[in-house]
Parts: structure tokens; sequence; C-alpha cells
């Protein structure tokens, strides 16, 4: 018997990015360190590429490699997200790599391996081919965590991220081999068959423990510990990419692994996902109160967010899923926009960090302050904003399935988040002013510029986002 | 479901007796032995004469790199074994997969030599 050829064109995107990574690999050990910009300029090149690939490639659902691989309009939505989030992230870094001297080719390769990774997790349709895209994903986060080693927090962020997140990876793994070990299978269409919408004791386990491995992912609360010291530890680039690309598909993996592997046994994992979803939010909205650097502020604040978009997750319906596209999509763009103000904070050549550095921004540059106080009123969820609606989608799926009290809580502790956004508004328009900012690079201001327009105008014509949203939940099943 | 469990008893009898022996053994010392300390006992034995110095030394990270890379060309080779035995049925598709992730692991290679990984000064 021989094997057969798989189709691969379901596949194109991360065939892509994977053969361009390896060219400019060999591009880049064969040029030395001069091929910097080079390769930052192929990489962008490549994941634009893949977005294109995607964009224009065909409709329909597509399940190729024995089943280990599936394109559909889901994975479509998302790999599109986070293909534009890992552009942008990796647009604005060139300024910061500059400025620190660490232009090195392999920054912009291992963003794009790791966005290979992520492409993968989104389509993946077995827990094997989940978890190779998780890791070929986590590996060069990890490394990239700690891409400044002479300095000490970098450094440290890498190792801390790199040895919980192998804890979180062998937690899952252990997940996946109970599951495996209850049903006999590792494609997902074969666990539905074989649990017949009764999950045995065994599954249970097996399931909690692979959503203790995506809680890791997605950074929800209890396995939040690691987010605060990497995202401020890291890079700022890099914490602008942790962000948005990584946990956007690793939300995409969670809502496709428990909605098309596990659709029929809702029940047991729905209260792991009200479970998370509750500690993120209530942990999120307490937790960064006292926070003065920025960057430890809103990584608290997407522990938050995590936890609004699990409430639309838990509905465990269309609208809920629909919810959650629609609040992650939306918090990519917004949270970009926050850290490309962040990379913008930049004092006689310093990167500043600490929130009261920002005061007087609005009398020294009020572009910048008008759109970072739109970014953080959007955060906050205030009408008529886009942030708003994002919490309105997911709010609406959870009141229809009767969450009543998971939705009340989310509207308190949404208040009571508010409070750090509004502060940081305080800062920035009535405190003494400080000496202005640095001017910002053309493509940051770019970068804000674009996601500032989006929040303030989402109100006007969001009908694109909503109802692509809507097909790609509805493609799960 | 009891049957599966069934299945596992005599490991959980196996755990149960390695974990005996072990614990015993551990213990065991610290009740019957004989103790009489003194600075030669206590001190770092080492083949016969005074040790050197301390034996918390830091390692230079070459020995890591070297060993990682040792673990890949193993791996590769663990990889090539079971291809190699079934050569006639992988076919065509089985041959041309193989020469594609060889050909992955030598773009590592030229990379980690162009990057000075296997200098050693």
């Amino acid at each position: 018997m021989t094997a057969h050829v798989p189709a691969l064109m379901p596949a194109l995107p991360e065939l892509i990015l994977a053969s361009g990574a390896l060219l400019l690999v060999l591009i880049g050990a064969l040029r030395g360190e001069s091929s910097h910009g080079f390769v930052h300029a192929s990489s962008v090149l490549l994941l634009g590429l893949a977005l294109l690939a995607i964009a224009l490639g065909d409709g329909g659902t597509v399940v190729t490699f024995n089943g280990a691989f599936i394109n559909d309009g889901f994975a479509r939505f998302m790999k599109i997200a986070a293909l534009a989030a890992a552009l942008v992230s990796l647009v604005v870094s060139q300024g910061y790599l500059q400025r620190h001297k660490v232009e090195v080719f392999e920054y912009p390769l291992l963003v794009v391996l790791s966005t290979t990774g992520m492409l993968v997790m989104i389509s993946a349709h077995d827990l094997i081919a989940l978890y190779l895209g998780l890791e070929l994903s986590s590996l060069s986060l990890y490394v990239i965590a700690a891409f400044r080693r002479d300095d000490l927090r970098s450094t440290e962020a890498g190792l801390k991220y790199f040895v919980l997140g192998a804890l979180s990876s062998g937690m899952l793994l252990y997940g996946a081999s109970l599951i495996y070990g209850f049903t006999g299978a590792v494609e997902f269409g074969a666990i539905v068959k074989a649990l017949h919408g009764h999950a045995p004791t065994g599954v249970i386990f097996g399931l909690a423990f692979l959503m203790a491995g995506f809680a890791f992912k997605i950074s929800a609360v209890p396995f939040h510990m690691w987010t605060p010291d990497v995202y401020e530890g890291a890079p700022t680039p890099v914490t602008t990419f942790f962000a948005s690309a990584p946990k956007l598909a690793a939300m995409a993996m969670t809502v496709r692994v428990v909605m098309t592997a596990f659709p029929d046994v809702t029940h047991e994992w729905r209260q792991i996902v009200v479970f998370i979803a509750l500690g993120s939010m209530v942990l999120g909205a307490f937790a960064a109160i006292g926070q003065t650097n920025i960057k430890r502020l809103l990584a608290y604040s997407s522990i938050g967010h995590v936890g609004y978009a699990l409430v639309g997750l838990s509905a465990g319906t269309d609208a809920g899923v629909q919810g959650v596209v629609v609040y992650m999509s939306i918090y990519t763009v917004t949270t970009l926009g926050a850290f490309a103000c962040v990379l913008g904070m930049r004092r006689d050549g310093h990167y500043v960090e600490d929130i009261n550095d920002l005061a007087g921004l609005g009398r020294n540059n009020p572009a910048l302050a008008f759109a970072l106080a739109m970014i953080m009123f959007s955060l906050a969820g205030i009408p008529p904003l886009a942030g708003f609606f994002a919490k309105w989608y997911v709010f609406v799926a959870a009141v229809e399935a009767k969450f009543y009290a998971l939705a009340i809580i989310g509207v308190l502790s949404s208040v009571v988040g508010a409070f750090y956004y509004l502060r940081i508004v305080k800062i920035v328009y009535f405190d003494d002013a400080k000496t202005a900012f640095d001017p910002l690079d053309s493509s940051l201001k770019a970068v804000i510029l674009v996601s500032s327009l989006v929040i303030f105008l989402f109100w006007l014509y969001p009908a694109p986002l909503v109802n692509a949203a809507s097909l790609a939940a509805s493609s799960l099943h | 479901m009891q049957n599966l469990l069934a299945d596992y008893l005599p490991l959980v009898v196996f755990i149960g007796v390695a974990a005996f022996i072990a614990i015993a053994l551990m213990v065991a010392p610290f009740l019957v032995a004989y103790k009489q300390p003194d600075p030669e006992k206590l001190s770092a034995y080492e083949c016969g004469f005074n040790a050197f110095d301390d034996a918390r030394m830091k390692f230079d990270v070459r020995f890591y790199l070297v060993s990682i890379l040792f673990i890949i060309f193993d791996l590769e080779v663990a990889f090539l074994f079971p291809w190699a035995i079934s050569f006639h049925e992988v076919g065509l598709f089985g041959f041309w997969s193989m020469m594609l992730f060889l050909g992955v692991l030598t773009i590592g290679f030229v990379y980690e030599w162009n990057k000075g990984a296997l200098e050693w000064d």
C-alpha cells in the first residue's frame, strides 16, 4: 500500500509561511547579521502573502491530512485576524529593535514561525495537530520573550514563560492522552462519535486538563500568573505580539475544541469555562487597580478581557461563538493600538513605561492623547465605541442562554475595571505636564490612527465584522 | 470501564511494591543506622584526595548546545530507521516526505554552522 499525497492546497498559507521562513533562515545564515533589513521586510511580505492566500482562496469546508487539518470559515476568519495582528506587531517592532541594537534577523523569523504554529492551531482538527501547532508557536514565543538577552527582566520573562509554558503543555498533553485513552480517537469527529453524548469520568478528567492547558495559553485565571511578569519583562514589541495574535489563536483553538470535539457534552466543559470566565473577569478588574506600569496594567486588562470573551463561549451557542469572534477581533484591534501608544512613550531617547509618564500628554500631543483616551474608553466598554459592542454581543449570548448571574457579574466587574482605564485618561488630561515625548515613528502613527478609527467608527458600520463572525461561527458544525 | 481498570491492576501493584521498597530503604537508615559523624566522613569524596573545589560550579553553556544538537540528530536517526525498514510500503510519497524532513534539518544545520555553534572557542 502506498500512501496518497494529501490535498495540500487547504494548507497553502501555512506552506507559504513555513517554506518562506526556511528560505529566510538560509539567507540569514549565509549573509550574516547584515541581512536583518531584508529578512524583516520579507517576513512582513510573507505574512501579507499568507493573508492574501486566505482572502483569495476558496470558501467552503475542506478537511485534509487524514482529518488532522480543517479549513473552514471559522479558520479563515481567525487566521486572517491572527496574520494581520502578527503583521502589525512585526511592523511596529522595527523602531524599538533599532534603538536597542537588537536588530538580528532571527526576530522576524521567529515571529513568522510562531504565526505558522498559530495557523496550525486554528486549523487543527485532531489533538496531535493541535499540539504540534501549539508547540511550534510556543517555542518561538519563549525565545522572543527573552529576546534582549542582556536585559535581566527580559531573560526572566523568557524563562518564566518557558517553565510555566512547558508545565501547561504537559497538562494539555496529559489531558489529550486521557481523552485518547477513553475514546480511542484523536480526531475531533471521531471523538464526538465515540462519546455518544455521554462523557465518562476519564474524559471529563482529560477535558479538565485540556482546558487547563488552554487557560494558560489564553492567560485565563487560575493559569494567568505568568502574564503580568512576561508582559512587563518582555520587550514592548514582543508584548504587543503576545497580546494580539497568540491570544487570538489560542482562543480560536479553545472554541474549536469545545464546539467541535465536545458539542454534546456541553454541560461538562461549560462549568470549567464559566469558572475561568468569572475568575478572569474579577481578577482582571481588581488586580489592575494597583498597577503603575502600563504594560503590567494592560496584562491584567488582557486577563479580564479573556474572561469577557469566555462569557460568550460559556453560552455554548452559535451566538456565543459569534460573540467570542467579534470580541477577540475588536480586542485585538484595540490592544494593538494600546501597545502602539506604549511604544510611542519615549522621552529623551528612552522608553518609559510608568503610567505617570503620560501626564500632560493632552497638552503636548493632543492627537495621541485623544487616540489613547478612545482606546482606554473602548477597553472599558463605553458606548458608542467598539469595545461596548464587543461586550454587548457576548453578554447578549450569555443572557439568551440564561446565564444571568455570569452576565451581571461581568457587567459589574467591567464597572470596576473602568476605574483604571479612566485613571489613565485622567492622568493624560488633568495631571501636571511633563516634558513631551519624542516624535512617533510613522508606523506607530499609522497603527494608532487605524486602530482608533476602527474603534471610533465601528458603530456606523458594524455589519461586515458581525456578519463575517456569524458565518465563521456557523461553519463550526 | 471496569475491565479497563482491572487491566491496570498489576501496574498498581507494581507501583505499590516499588514505592514500598524505595521508601523503606530510605527510611530504614534513619531508624537503625549507627551514626557517628566526623569531618572526614562528612567531606566530599573525590577519588582518594581532597576535593579541589565546590562541586556546584557553572557549566559552560556550550555543553548544553552540543547536547541539543546531539538530540536533534539522534532523533533524526531514530526516525530514519522505521522509514528505512518500511521503505517498500511508504512509496514515493514517503521517500519525498523524508527528504523534505532531512532538508529542513539540513537548513537548521547550515544555520548553526554559520552561527559558529560548532566552534568551541
